[in-house]
């Protein structure tokens, strides 16, 4: 059986910039994908590519075993697309625009108004069908960006930063539907920069920066790659500097520790990386004490994806955010985007 | 066969690979006309809630009319022809040129849909060929221009310019038509081309009056400065008002009656007529490579 999607080699420019230097990853069917990457790394232009928007410069792309290259008039009826930015006709209902969807993916009408009738019933618009999307707030518009992607049944799902800009409310109730729709047996591709989003959801996911994959696996699989446990530790809720580094030098001495680095932005506090499957926080405790540092908070955790991120790329997730913040021409893509 | 494409309705959320094999090939034709209906209606609905684009459309012709007429109002008798005032000259002038514009200016949805993303949806949806988003905007153009050619049909007749039989009619709705079709494609084309729509406004704005002005619309070539003979002979505009002047002048008409008198020699109906299915032509198969660039 084809795998739901291929993409190996994929390249893509905009002038001198290469969104996309080479991106490779596999979706099985049945599987929620997830590609994790900061702002500007690349994750847009890749689903643009996948979803006949744009045109790739080089690289073998796959839906459903058919080359989106070679013939996108069959490719698109085997995914449904939902954009980053929910573009509605504001003077059309929620159940006009369902039913131009419809026509533009050719259902007969009699199964159109049926699904059109379920949709709206699944994802909570029954009672806003008859309204001007105009008047939708912005939960609304993206289930109804949502329901119009899923109408024709597509054994794809492709989703482009679909919680962005949500309450916690609503990304809640999209991720319930997201895993809903995987067990029904839909396979769904999503983009995110939340990494809790990709650990919660994905089954498999790929890290992508700067164009480029880093690290394909599943959540726990490249959690064990990075290693060890994690241990933060905080002497006092404000660490004076001093005390951190004297801290750091006696842990460094324990047989189980790997490394220490103090996180000045957390007001000195401790991250070690421990040995996995040991018991160390009593030791570490003790051993503050044999040098006369008390204990604020001790915790252990298991790696997470951002410390996969933070192996991958050398950066924490947050400090690639901060960096591409004020690198991108917005005006100047648009003005691209139109051209291409 | 359409019993097993039905969703079972315990679980919506399954994907249908059948529908997606149901749905492709054998019927093209049906497909096509079902998006382009499709698209068409959303056109129409847009303009039964906000019809103050049509009532724009209605009213600024029949201020040319009354206008133009009122200006020339005194010119003296016969100028224009024997037995014509001017009023009954500049009718077929006016439905030209405001059928023109609607025309026009139908890329600027288009371009708008573009701007906002909408036009991706669009572009994702397995549409069996991009001219349905051209054919939608040429059936919506079409249609108010058949509106405002009625109207100021109706309003010239009251105003004392006659009113052609039916058979004059229908010919004039031909043309209105065939002129309507290409400039609405071109204007489509250009909505894929241009960058944005403030480039698109500019060529609408830098078109619109010179293309008037360079036709028959206003006055007869034999008014015209030698050059500009030449130029109008050759605007499209020219040879849609030039074949609906004469069925406002002359009730016996055919296709073999002289409309139009060129610099280079005397054209009938017929010639007109394939000049503006040329011209069509020459259009759609120009835009064809502006709809495929964005990775048909
Ligand atoms: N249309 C365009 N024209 C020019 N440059 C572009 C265009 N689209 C994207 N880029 C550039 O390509 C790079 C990747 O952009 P892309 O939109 O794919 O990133 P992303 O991962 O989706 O980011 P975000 O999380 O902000 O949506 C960025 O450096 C961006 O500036
Ligand atoms: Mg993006």
């Amino acid at each position: 059986m084809a795998a739901a999607v291929v993409i190996e080699h994929l390249k893509k420019k905009y002038g001198a910039t290469e969104a996309v230097k080479d991106i490779s990853f596999h979706v099985e069917k049945g599987e929620i994908f997830g590609l994790l990457g900061p702002n500007g790394a690349g994750k847009s232009t890749t689903i643009r590519c996948l979803c006949t928007l744009a045109k790739p410069d080089e690289g073998k792309i796959e839906v459903c075993g058919v080359s989106v290259r070679d013939r996108p008039k069959e490719a698109r009826k085997y995914f449904g697309y939902v954009a980053q930015e929910v573009a509605l006709d504001k003077m059309l209902t929620g159940r006009e625009l369902l039913k131009l969807q419809a026509a533009l993916y050719h259902l007969p009408s009699a199964l159109a108004r049926q699904r059109i009738e379920q949709l709206l019933n699944l994802l909570g618009l029954q009672d806003y069908g008859d309204q001007k999307t105009g008047t939708y707030s912005g939960g609304l518009r993206r289930r109804l960006d949502l329901a119009s992607g899923l109408l024709h049944q597509p054994q794809l799902l492709v989703l482009d930063e679909p919680t962005v800009g949500l309450d916690i409310e609503s990304r809640f109730v999209m991720w319930d539907f997201l895993r809903q729709l995987r067990e029904a047996g839909t396979t769904v591709l999503i983009t995110s920069h939340y990494l809790e989003e990709i650990d919660a959801l994905a089954d498999r996911l790929a890290i992508i920066d700067r164009g480029l994959v880093l690290a394909e696996g599943s959540p726990s699989q490249l959690k064990d790659q990075v290693g060890g446990d994690r241990v933060t530790l905080r002497i006092r809720e404000f660490t004076p500097p001093q005390e951190a580094q004297q801290a750091k030098q006696q842990l460094q001495t324990l047989p189980f520790v790997e490394e220490v680095i103090i996180n000045e932005a957390q007001g000195h506090s401790l991250n070690l990386v421990v040995q996995r499957d040991c018991n160390p926080l009593t030791q570490i405790e003790q051993n503050l004490q044999s040098i006369g540092l008390p204990t604020f908070s001790l915790a252990q955790s298991r790696p997470s994806l951002d410390d996969v991120y933070l192996a991958a790329t050398g950066r924490t997730l947050m400090d690639a955010e901060l960096a591409a913040a004020g690198t991108r021409d917005i005006k100047k893509e648009q003005k691209q985007a139109m051209k291409s | 066969m359409s019993q097993s494409i039905l969703p079972n309705s315990s679980n919506s959320l399954a994907p249908n690979p059948a529908l997606a094999e149901m749905t492709t090939g054998e019927n093209e034709l049906a497909n096509f006309v079902q998006e382009t209906l499709a698209l068409t209606q959303r056109l129409f609905i847009q303009l039964q809630r906000r019809p103050s684009t049509l009532m724009a459309g209605v009213i600024q012709p029949l201020m040319w009319l009354i206008l133009f007429g009122a200006l020339f109002y005194k010119a003296p008798q016969g100028l224009f022809g024997f037995d014509v005032n001017y009023g009954q000259f500049l009718a077929p002038g006016i439905i030209v040129f405001t059928a023109f514009s609607g025309a026009l200016n139908a890329g600027l949805p288009v371009m708008f849909d573009r701007e906002f993303g909408f036009l991706n949806r669009l572009l994702v949806a397995p549409l069996t060929t991009r001219y349905s988003i051209v054919a939608a905007s040429t059936l919506y153009i079409i249609a108010l221009a058949f509106i405002q050619t009625g109207v100021i049909v109706g309003a010239s007749a009251l105003l004392g310019a006659g009113l052609p039989g039916i058979g004059g009619l229908i010919a004039i709705a031909t043309i209105v038509f065939l002129i309507v079709l290409g400039v609405t494609a071109l204007s489509l084309g250009l909505a894929f081309a241009l960058p944005g729509h403030i480039e698109l406004i500019a060529v609408i704005f830098v078109t619109n009056l010179p293309l008037l002005f360079a036709s028959t619309a206003l006055a007869p070539l034999s008014f015209m400065a030698n050059w500009l003979k030449w130029v109008a002979s050759f605007n499209p505009l020219t040879y849609a008002i030039e074949p609906i002047r004469y069925l406002y002048f002359n009730s016996d008409w055919g296709l073999n009656s002289v409309v139009m008198t060129a610099p280079w020699g005397e054209m009938n109906f017929a010639v007109v007529l394939t000049v503006l299915v040329l011209f069509d032509g020459v259009v759609l198969a120009l835009i064809q490579p502006l709809l495929r660039r964005r990775f048909a």
